[in-house]
Order: C-alpha cells, then sequence, then structure tokens
C-alpha cells in the first residue's frame, strides 16, 4: 500500500515523528488523500515490526522520532524502480455501469454518459482551478515550492485521469450513433428506431436530419 | 453575479439552414445569458451548433429567429451601420487560425480595430500597447504575424480582441492548431481577462480546455441538454476524490 511507501520516502530525508510525516504527506498531495493520525502511527508501528523503520530517540519537544533502517531504503529503493502494476485493472464503476446499460430496458444509455459526463467536466473544472493557483504558487517560489511541485503534479493527474473519461465518454456516445446508424433493419416500419435496442434513444435521435453529422467520423 | 447585466444574451435562438425536404436545423431555441468576469465553454460534437452559436453571438450570421442582445443593443433588430460600430467597439472574435494581419506588427493589428473605429493612430498605437503590456505580451509588439509561434499570434489575438473598452470575447477552437502545453497558456490569458471583468465563450470539443471555464454548456443537435457550474472554493477535494 502507497502510504506505507510514502512514509518511508518522508523518512529518507531524515527523522520525523508522526504528525509531522502526515502533515508533509498532506502537503505533498494537496490532501487528496487524507491521513489521520491514527493510520500513520498504525503504518509505523507495521513497518517497525517489518524492521525498516526504528524509534530513534526524542527531538527537542519531546517528539519520538522515527528513522528509516537499510532494510526500509533497499524496500523504499525497490518501490520507486517497479512500476505500478497496470495489467490487474482495478474494477472501474463507470466502466461495468456503461457494460450494463447497453441495452438495459430501464435506463436511456445516452442519458448515463451525459450525467457522468456533467460531473466529470465539473471535477475537471474544480481541478484545473486548483491547478491555476498551485502554477502561481510554484512560480512564485518560495520555502514551499518542493511541496507546490509534488501537488500540481498529483492534480495534473487527476486532470488527465478526467480528461482521459470525459474524452472516452464521448467516444462511446459517438459509438453507439455509428452503430445504431448501421445497425441492419429487422423489417419495421421505423428501420433505425426498432433495430436498435441497445440504444434506444440514440438510435430515435438519428431518424432527425441533423443528427447524421453527430454520427460522422468526424464527432468526437 | 445576478444583480449585473449580462454583456451577451441569447434569446431562442433558432437558425435554419436550407429549406423543405434538406431543412436543418442547426440551432433550436438556445437561451443563454454570459455575464461580466464570467468565461462560458460551449462543447458538443462536430455537427451539434457551437460554431453556429458563436458566429451568430458574433453578429457574423443572422439567426432564423430569436435574439442577440450585445451590451444592451439587440443586434438582430440594429442597422448595418450599428451592427458594424458593435462588432468594432463590443465584440472581439478569436479564431483557430489566429487571423491576424500578416503585413502588420502585432501592435499594429491590436490597434486597427480601435483605428477603424476612428482613434487616432497614436492613441491607437498607446491603447494597443497597454493591451500587450498588461498580458505581459509587450516584448512582441514590433514583430510580425510570421516571427511569433503560434501561441504567441493567438494571444496576441485576444489582447486584439479586448483592447479599448471591449468586454466581449468570443473564441472558437482557439487551442484548435496549438499543441497542448501552448493551449493551455492561450486558455490561461482568456481564463484571467475574464477574471479581470471582460465575458467569455468558449467553442472546444476539448475537456481540458473547457475545464478552464466557470460553466460549461453542452449541445446537442443544437439544443443545449445541459450545463455544469464550477464548486465555490471550499467544497473543492472535499471527499469526492477520496473515493478515486
Amino acid at each position: 500500500m502507497s502510504i506505507r511507501h510514502g512514509l518511508l520516502a518522508l523518512l529518507e530525508r531524515g527523522p520525523r515523528y508522526g504528525s509531522q510525516l502526515r502533515t508533509e504527506f498532506e502537503s505533498r498531495t494537496g490532501s487528496t488523500w487524507p491521513l489521520n493520525v491514527g493510520q500513520v502511527y498504525t503504518t509505523l508501528g507495521r513497518l517497525e515490526r517489518d524492521g525498516m523503520v526504528a524509534q530513534g530517540g526524542r527531538d527537542e519537544a519531546g517528539h519520538e522520532l522515527y528513522t528509516i533502517t537499510d532494510a526500509g531504503l533497499t524496500e523504499l529503493r525497490t518501490w520507486f524502480e517497479k512500476p505500478v502494476d497496470r495489467t490487474s485493472p482495478a474494477r472501474d464503476e463507470l466502466a461495468i455501469k456503461l457494460a450494463m446499460a447497453v441495452g438495459a430496458p430501464c435506463v436511456d444509455i445516452r442519458d448515463v454518459i451525459q450525467s457522468q459526463r456533467r460531473h466529470t467536466v465539473k471535477a475537471m473544472q474544480d481541478y484545473t482551478r486548483l491547478k491555476a493557483q498551485a502554477l502561481l504558487a510554484v512560480e512564485s517560489g518560495g520555502a514551499r515550492e518542493r511541496d507546490d511541485v509534488a501537488w500540481l503534479l498529483v492534480l495534473e493527474q487527476l486532470i488527465f485521469q478526467t480528461e482521459a473519461e470525459a474524452r472516452w465518454l464521448d467516444h462511446c456516445e459517438a459509438r453507439l450513433i455509428r452503430l445504431s446508424a448501421l445497425a441492419p433493419t429487422t423489417g419495421s416500419a421505423t428501420p433505425p428506431a426498432a433495430a436498435a435496442p441497445a440504444a434506444p434513444a440514440v438510435a430515435a435521435a438519428a431518424t432527425d436530419p441533423t443528427d447524421a453529422t453527430t454520427g460522422t467520423p468526424g464527432a468526437r | 453575479m445576478s444583480t449585473q447585466q449580462p454583456v451577451l444574451q441569447l434569446q431562442n435562438l433558432t437558425r435554419v439552414h436550407g429549406a423543405g425536404a434538406t431543412e436543418v436545423h442547426a440551432l433550436r431555441g438556445i437561451d443563454l445569458a454570459v455575464y461580466p468576469g464570467e468565461l462560458v465553454a460551449v462543447m458538443g460534437p462536430s455537427g451539434s451548433g457551437k460554431s453556429t452559436l458563436l458566429t451568430i453571438a458574433g453578429g457574423l450570421d443572422t439567426p432564423t429567429s430569436g435574439h442577440v442582445i450585445v451590451e444592451n443593443t439587440d443586434i438582430t433588430t440594429a442597422s448595418v451601420k450599428e451592427l458594424a460600430a458593435l462588432r468594432r467597439r463590443s465584440i472581439g472574435y478569436v479564431f483557430q487560425d489566429y487571423n491576424l494581419i500578416p503585413a502588420l506588427t502585432a501592435a499594429e493589428n491590436v490597434a486597427l480595430p480601435r483605428e477603424l473605429d476612428g482613434t487616432s493612430a497614436r492613441k491607437a498605437r498607446v491603447e494597443a500597447l497597454a493591451a500587450l503590456e498588461e498580458m505581459g505580451l509587450g516584448h512582441l509588439a514590433d514583430r510580425f504575424p510570421d516571427e511569433m509561434s503560434g501561441g504567441q499570434q493567438q494571444r496576441v489575438a485576444i489582447a486584439r480582441a479586448l483592447v479599448g473598452d471591449r468586454r466581449l470575447v468570443l473564441a472558437d477552437e482557439p487551442t484548435g492548431a496549438l499543441d497542448s502545453e501552448t493551449g493551455e497558456s492561450v486558455l490561461a490569458l482568456l481564463r484571467s481577462r475574464c477574471d479581470a471583468g471582460a465575458a467569455g465563450v468558449l467553442v472546444t470539443h476539448e475537456p481540458r480546455f473547457a475545464a478552464w471555464a466557470d460553466r460549461v454548456v453542452f449541445l446537442r443537435d443544437g439544443a443545449i441538454v445541459d450545463q455544469t457550474v464550477r464548486s465555490e472554493a471550499d467544497s473543492l477535494l472535499s471527499g469526492q476524490v477520496a473515493e478515486a
């Protein structure tokens, strides 16, 4: 789990105490993944059990300090070197939802796509505004610059992720329109609408002249 | 925001191309108001009517029915002369391919709409230099378009769109010809001009650029089907991301 490695990475810079680690973890990641002090101490306890950190004295204010061990350094380096696994994709609720919405009688898949698109684009708007602030902070420099850079990278990852999702949603919509336009007729009097049970509203819209342009290969 | 007068108002706007069997409804009853300080992005697939919306809002095309009100003037009922004056004084247009005049420098390009509007050449130049300076483009003032990168040309085009008292900028895929990094810098400039009080409408199919807007309007088959409003600062990243 990445909290473990995150703490090791912070300890590589020198001995630290628990709540200090929590503060530093959060300022690097902009509180995107909030940690509580309890989690930090539980994780430190496990790291100590596994011989990766050791308790080593107190600072002037009496905080108990943790230090990374050689075994901890080796673990940290291995973590940095080894790519994050992408070959066994995490379960993605949206992909599952859309897969289930194809042909579902109780819902119009186009509505599912649009309500997700609204939500995703809105999240992008929020991240983008935070990014503009983070950029300003980085450009103005200062003591916290390294944290600001880290936070900027995390934000940009969120933007790239949501962007990929928004593009995929656009693609799904265009794909469904194209498929419903191509669908073979089943002998009904209203061919496209009747022939595409997978996407009823899309097919109905495709009978509209303006929608023909929406279904062209150029549509994204 | 709602206490202010909108800079641009589209009321029940329709646009039909052709007639009879080949009739195409490019816009069907669009209502939209854009206020000072607001950047609105219009998204939609090709053919959804977004460019038609922008050309009509800018007075470059006329609607089949409905009204376009810019700074309290209805441009659908204005005379040709009034419309031309409004386009010079109130509306700035930014195109995908910059549309700077190649034989003029950046400063001359920016000064041109002011000169056409009767401002003396000297005053127009002073205003143009001030506009360029304010947007961090002062160093480009004496360059010709072919001596500037695409991103620089597009930023000069934004300066030209907003020189003088103009505060409505209509941008049609302004980042279309730019790489994404440069596109971001163009959007950042547009955003900052809106933060400074301008009203902007941005047509784009790129979610990443639309995300710079205060509001994103989704167009489908000539109608607004949905829109988003960005959150207020405090609600950002509150739990919503923890699940990701």
